[in-house]
């Protein structure tokens, strides 16, 4: 080998070592910054709280920090912390996302019980939405399964707020067969034979209700919802509240390897904790999450009426409505398959 | 030549770790759950029907391309008209454009309430939202692949033949068959490889208009991200390294074609 192409390897090398340095570099000085790995409709919310809790922090301690955020879906967001994204905390749409981070040895496995309301300060439902008016008067998830009427919802395949929108189906089946799995799953495979597109997202299935004025109902998140009648108006849509649906809780973690790599573990859990307080609490419902402070429960109770709710307890966890429902060859599957 | 082992030094190992080893570790993966296991993931029959869908758009819009682009490629080398660099650079605009915005795009315009869309549903056609999205994503994503390959083969195309064949009396068509294509044919399957390639691994923009229904209007790719979704690593890839077969065979016949047909211009 000539000199010449011997120098630009050692070139090569020092570029390569001096980024990968970096992170070091980083350990010696002490945390003045987090990185919140969270899913794509939480942006907003984040923003705005992250400073609220860097105003906060610098007025109780004296310290300056810096919160950063990184949204993609839920899934896509685990993967990446899995594989070595140095995110401080998830803040994440499915506990089974979280449980797939902790098995990678990256979180305790007791991560839930952690924190208040397991691990979940903030909350939504399903809900529906429906045109002005309510053409094809739809109430309740009976009225999905009819003859003519067009269900916008997104693939829970690939969507974290699709799945919890199969779910409340599926309980609602359940609830009126008896728990009679095999007809209650036969009602929602109906409802699935009048969908005309599959989303993979929450957010696509709302362009394509909204904007494509494809469908006649979109079943999914009421944050989305709520957020589809501030951008669109009372004058196109309607919000319809079924009679059971799920209660969905997005859940939050701090993901012990990274902290302990980056002794930032004080910061992280003072900043998860935050969410919990009242100040906090009323900016997730002003963000259309449903609030669990009792004091703010009160003040938003107009926004977020009273529904009937269950959880996901109801299906024996995530893993195991996971495994039953949208594993390969599950439930969801067989309603695709030519029968 | 000087130089020579800098250059392959710096070819070997750039092809090795952008391209082979990428592809090593996807191959390795599904062996994880055994050759069962494999057989299991690409033989269910939503992942087959995904598979189909892939590559025959794939093949009936490159072959689609392989025509119309050809066409557009003759315009833009053999007449002058008002424009013609706008209209050139225009042809690029599905390489410089994010797919899923082109997806957006065309869903919009396709969709029931669209320009486009609209009109179709009046005599009763559907695009968005049914498998001939599929086909409409990818005759937009293809079509620079032919022009581009052929353009510059086009260009250099010396007149003098056809006039010398004009002037020995052929006919348009024979001049068509007997200089241009045989000149055209390796450029052309170029562009057909590449388009096709490029369209059975399209993601970003077909999702937006194909509907996306197991089974009817899902494509191969989208079975993928379904499968990481679902945290089936091994799945994943076992579908990847099917796609990845296909492809290569398609390839190296178009590239069997091409050696037979420049032997058979050299005779």
């Amino acid at each position: 080998m000539d000199a010449v192409s011997r120098r630009g390897i050692l070139a090569g090398a020092a570029v390569l070592s001096a980024s990968g340095a970096m992170p070091s570099l980083a350990l010696a000085a002490p945390t003045t910054s987090l990185l919140n790995a969270s899913y794509d409709p939480t942006r907003e919310f984040y923003r705005d709280f992250n400073t609220l809790f860097e105003v906060d922090f610098k007025r109780r301690t004296g310290r300056s920090v810096r919160i950063n955020q990184s949204h993609d879906g839920s899934g896509k967001q685990a993967r990446a912390v899995a594989d070595g994204l140095e995110a401080d905390v998830v803040t994440l749409a499915l506990a089974y996302d979280i449980d797939e981070i902790a098995a990678r040895g990256l979180i305790a496995r007791d991560w839930q019980s952690r924190l208040p309301f397991n691990s979940a300060p903030y909350a939504s439902t399903i809900v529906f939405l429906v045109r002005k008016g309510n053409p094809k008067a739809i109430h309740d998830w009976i009225d999905l399964v009819r003859r003519g009427v067009q269900v916008i919802t997104p693939n829970p395949k690939t969507s974290g707020g699709a799945r919890w929108s199969y779910l409340a189906a599926l309980a609602y089946a359940m609830r009126h067969n008896g728990g009679d799995e095999t007809r209650a799953l036969g009602f929602v495979r109906g409802i699935y034979r009048n969908a005309p597109v599959l989303d993979t997202g929450s957010r696509g299935a709302t362009t394509t209700f909204v904007q494509r004025g494809l469908g006649d109902v979109l079943v999914g998140w009421e944050n989305e919802a709520l957020l589809a009648m501030d951008e669109y108006g009372p004058g196109k849509l309607e919000i319809i509240r079924p009679s059971l649906s799920m209660l969905a809780e997005p859940l939050v973690a701090v993901v012990d390897k990274v902290v302990d790599k980056r002794r930032s573990r004080t910061l992280a859990e003072a900043y998860l904790r935050f969410l919990y307080t009242d100040q906090a609490q009323d900016l997730a419902a002003r963000r259309h999450y449903r609030p669990r402070s009792d004091a703010v429960v009160a003040r938003y109770a107009a926004k977020f009426p009273r529904m009937d709710m269950v959880t996901i307890a109801t299906f024996g966890g995530w893993q195991k409505a996971q495994a039953r429902n949208f594993a390969e060859g599950g439930a969801f599957d067989k309603i695709y398959q030519p029968s | 030549m000087p130089g020579f082992r800098l250059a392959f030094g710096v070819t070997l190992a750039y092809v090795s770790l952008i391209i082979l080893l990428p592809m090593a570790a996807l191959v390795a993966r599904p062996g994880e759950q055994g050759l069962e296991g494999f057989v299991a993931a690409v033989l269910a029959p939503h992942t087959l029907a995904a598979l189909r869908l892939s590559f025959v758009a794939a093949a009936l819009t490159a072959l689609a391309n392989l025509v119309l682009g050809l066409a557009v490629a003759w315009t833009l080398t053999r007449y002058e008209f008002p424009f013609r660099r706008v209209a050139d650079a225009l042809v690029d605009l599905p390489f410089a454009l994010p797919t899923a915005v082109a997806g957006i795009a065309l869903a919009s315009l396709y969709g029931p309430n669209g320009w486009i869309g609209g009109a179709l549903q009046g005599v009763g056609l559907k695009v968005a939202y049914t498998p001939a999205g599929v086909f409409v994503a990818l005759l937009a994503v293809g079509l620079p692949f032919v022009v581009r390959s052929v353009q510059p083969v086009l260009e250099d195309i010396d007149a003098a033949w056809e006039e010398a064949a004009r002037t020995l009396g052929a006919a348009p068509l024979r001049i068509a068959w007997r200089i241009m294509l045989p000149a055209l044919a390796p450029a052309l399957l170029t562009g057909f490889a590449m388009a096709f390639a490029r369209g059975a691994g399209e993601y970003g923009s077909v999702i937006f208009i194909a509907g996306n229904m197991p089974g009817v209007s899902e494509i191969a790719p989208l079975v993928i991200v379904t499968k990481l979704e679902q945290y089936d690593y091994a799945g994943a890839a076992a579908v990847g390294v099917a796609m990845l077969a296909v492809s290569l065979a398609v390839l190296v016949g178009v590239n069997a074609l091409q050696v037979a047909l420049s032997r058979r211009g050299e005779r």
